[in-house]
């Protein structure tokens, strides 16, 4: 489904991402994890072009899209819920979640499907983003991301500063999506062990470049895996 | 609810009334204007407090009147929260507020007190108006901060006398292409300064502006330059001129009415209200749609609108056009109500007043840019008298306005859509 081969992206002068090659098929959960500053973020912007790749190719459903411009590959099918959540704090969670497919009107738009997966959304449908408790707003912005009905979704960290718990009921949100909504889902995580649990597949990222990947199981018994990202857990 | 908050609370409306009610009323029953017997100036300026004092008072008597036997019965309801109560209270006072403007603005050249002089000030007000909604649309809604605003109303007002003097077009045809002309501006201005934002988008539609007056001001054949452009036809009531006699059948004999310089001068307001009124009505539209709902995105996380998916070139240049157009509007109405154009009027300070409305009334909020000119414009013609001290009026009404309402005179932002939610 999306092939990216051999990509750096800079900032600038500085290479955040160093000939990176992942896969992902139809149907998988892929994780990447990585401590901070390893680009995983980057990787994400660079899949959907808002930060532009500077050599290699990035073909999505057998299409090069690592010339389009961001939107464009969005409407292709692939939409981000951001780093740090990024909704609109100002507007309701109605219009946020509505914003989520820029080009429909209201009345084409239906959310019902993102109601089922997160009913609290529904309660809260009219308050503003802003008030809302960190989880709600981590609904919120993977809620958003799913208005398009994307066929893949990116996730950077989703349990970013959640409590155990809420991040559990996350994971388990992500998997749910992943089955009944046919979504293929690209998860970065801080969390290694909670996302090697959840996903198929993993990459290891280290200053930009991967050293690691295949099945998450076996991912979970590689010693070099074991102490540097799930020591303590 | 304890009764003694309630009463409190009843205390702080009927307060809240009656300041409402001062800074309306003050202007419009307290001062008039009257021809003079005595001086050769013609008119002079009678204080009517007394009066003004017993119009408020009766209407804090009559929302007293509310309190208790209307919204007593509301507010027994069971409460909720008092975050939705207060949503609620500001809702029905945005709409309250909403509904009297409209009504008194409808009927105003029809009061007894209102003369020419009345009604010439409201009428620039609404000009005001018109170009806080204008503004509104580019740094209300989509957060592009725009200092050369007045640049537009100037491509609009040239346009329009331009296309009136040269081709002889009627109002009613220069107007749209008035406005097209002016949003084809914005879109121009639009291209070179998008990925700017913040402060350096400011600072270069502030230059922009200065060109644009500067261009006015030097291409002499096309402009006039300094001189301006004079003998703009001024409109007539669909074809039926505004005069004591013309060729045409005029506007007095169409209604056999006997002639009077006032027609016109009521005309040009119903003209600007009807103007300021398609702003807003387009404004509230566009807000439910997908472009306006990208404005109010772009405004608040630009990267989280590229991630979504929306193309923030596009909504920009659209936000811009879109502003750029009424600004047009506007400028056509001015054009035809004066006569006359020159670069003096389209300075840095207009774009500067423009502004001042906008953020005064409340980024977004379309009622506060309503309150605000009033209040910064209806100050400055008050004071009018005191010639240059009367930028002191308006300074002065800026401050008090800042000091108590910080974010502006309506801060809370109207969701543009609710879901009703069914089953509940
Ligand atoms: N806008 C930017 N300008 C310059 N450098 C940047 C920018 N964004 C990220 N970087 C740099 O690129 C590198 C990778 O950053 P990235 O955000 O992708 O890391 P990450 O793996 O997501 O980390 P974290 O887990 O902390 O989110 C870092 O060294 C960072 O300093
Ligand atoms: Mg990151």
């Amino acid at each position: 489904m999306l092939i990216a081969k051999n990509i750096s992206s800079y900032y600038g002068n500085i290479q955040a991402l160093d000939n990176i090659s992942i896969e992902v098929n139809k149907g998988e959960i892929v994780s990447i994890i990585g401590s901070n500053g390893a680009g995983k973020s980057t990787l994400l912007m660079t899949l959907c072009g808002i930060v532009p790749a500077k050599t290699g190719s990035i073909i999505f459903n057998d299409t090069e899209i690592s010339t389009l411009p961001t939107h464009e590959i969005i409407r292709m099918g692939v939409s981000q819920s951001p780093e740090g959540r990024r909704i609109f704090p100002k507007l309701t969670v109605y219009e946020n979640l509505l914003i989520g497919d820029p080009l429909k009107r209201e009345k084409d738009i239906n959310l019902e499907f993102i109601f089922e997966i997160f009913p609290r959304l529904k309660e809260r449908i009219n308050q503003r983003g802003g008030t809302l408790s960190g989880g709600e707003q981590q609904m919120l912005s993977i809620g958003r991301a799913l208005v398009s009905q994307p066929s893949l979704l990116l996730l950077d960290e989703p349990s970013l500063g959640l409590a155990p718990i809420i991040v559990k009921q996350i994971f388990e949100t992500i998997k749910r999506i992943n089955k009944e909504n046919d979504t293929t889902i690209l998860l970065v995580e801080q969390n290694a062990f909670g996302a090697l649990k959840l996903s198929d597949r993993g990459y290891v990222l280290v200053n930009g470049k991967v050293t690691i990947s295949g099945e998450s199981k076996q991912l979970l018994e590689n010693p070099e895996i074991k102490k540097a990202y799930l020591e303590g857990v | 609810m304890s009764s003694k908050k309630n009463f409190s609370l009843i205390i702080k409306d009927l307060i809240f009334t009656g300041l409402i009610a001062t800074v309306l009323l003050i202007p419009i029953v307290g001062f008039r204007t009257e021809i003079s017997t005595v001086d050769s100036t013609g008119l002079t300026f009678n204080y009517n407090f007394i009066i003004a004092f017993f119009v408020v008072a009766f209407v804090v008597g009559v929302r007293f009147l509310f309190h208790i036997y209307w919204f007593s019965k509301i507010q027994k309801k069971p409460q909720e929260n008092s975050e939705k109560n207060k949503k609620k209270f500001l809702k029905k006072l945005n709409f309250y507020l909403g509904a009297a403007a409209a009504v008194i603005a409808f009927t105003l050249p029809f009061m007894p007190f209102a003369n020419r002089y009345i009604v010439d000030v409201a009428t620039l007000v609404l000009t005001y108006v018109m170009l806080g909604w204008g503004l509104n649309i580019v740094v209300g809604l989509a957060g592009l901060l725009d200092l050369g605003y007045v640049a537009f109303f100037a491509v609009g007002a040239y346009s329009y006398a331009l296309l009136a003097t040269t081709f002889d077009l009627s109002f009613w045809i220069c107007l749209p292409l008035a406005g097209i002309l002016a949003a084809f501006t914005g879109i121009l201005l639009g291209f070179p300064v998008l990925r700017l934002r913040g402060d350096y988008l400011a600072i270069v539609t502030l230059g922009f502006g200065e060109i644009i007056r500067l261009i006015l001001l030097n291409w002499y054949e096309f402009t006039g330059g300094p001189d301006g452009i004079s003998r703009i036809p001024r409109p007539s009531f669909f074809g039926f001129p505004f005069a004591r006699k013309s060729e045409d059948t005029t506007f007095h004999e169409l209604f056999g009415l006997e002639y009077s310089t006032m027609h016109r001068i009521i005309f040009l307001y119903y003209l600007i209200l009807i103007l300021a009124l398609i702003t807003n009505f387009f404004t509230m539209k566009i807000r439910n749609l997908p472009v306006g709902r990208a404005w109010e995105a772009l405004r608040e996380d630009e990267t989280a609108c590229r991630a979504i998916g929306i193309n923030p070139t596009n909504t920009k240049l659209t936000a811009f056009a879109i502003g750029a157009m009424f600004g047009g509007f506007a400028g056509s109405f001015f054009a035809t109500r004066q006569g006359f154009v020159s670069p003096e009027s389209f300075t840095f300070i207009e774009s500067a007043i423009i502004l001042a409305i906008v953020v005064l009334g409340g980024m977004g909020s379309q009622i506060g840019v309503v309150i605000a000119s009033i209040l910064l414009i209806g100050s400055t013609e008050l004071f009018r008298e005191l010639e240059q001290f009367r930028m002191l009026a308006f300074g002065l009404a800026m401050i008090i306005i800042m000091i108590v309402k910080p974010r502006g005179l309506l801060a809370n932002r109207e969701p543009s859509i609710l879901l009703n939610k069914k089953n509940e």
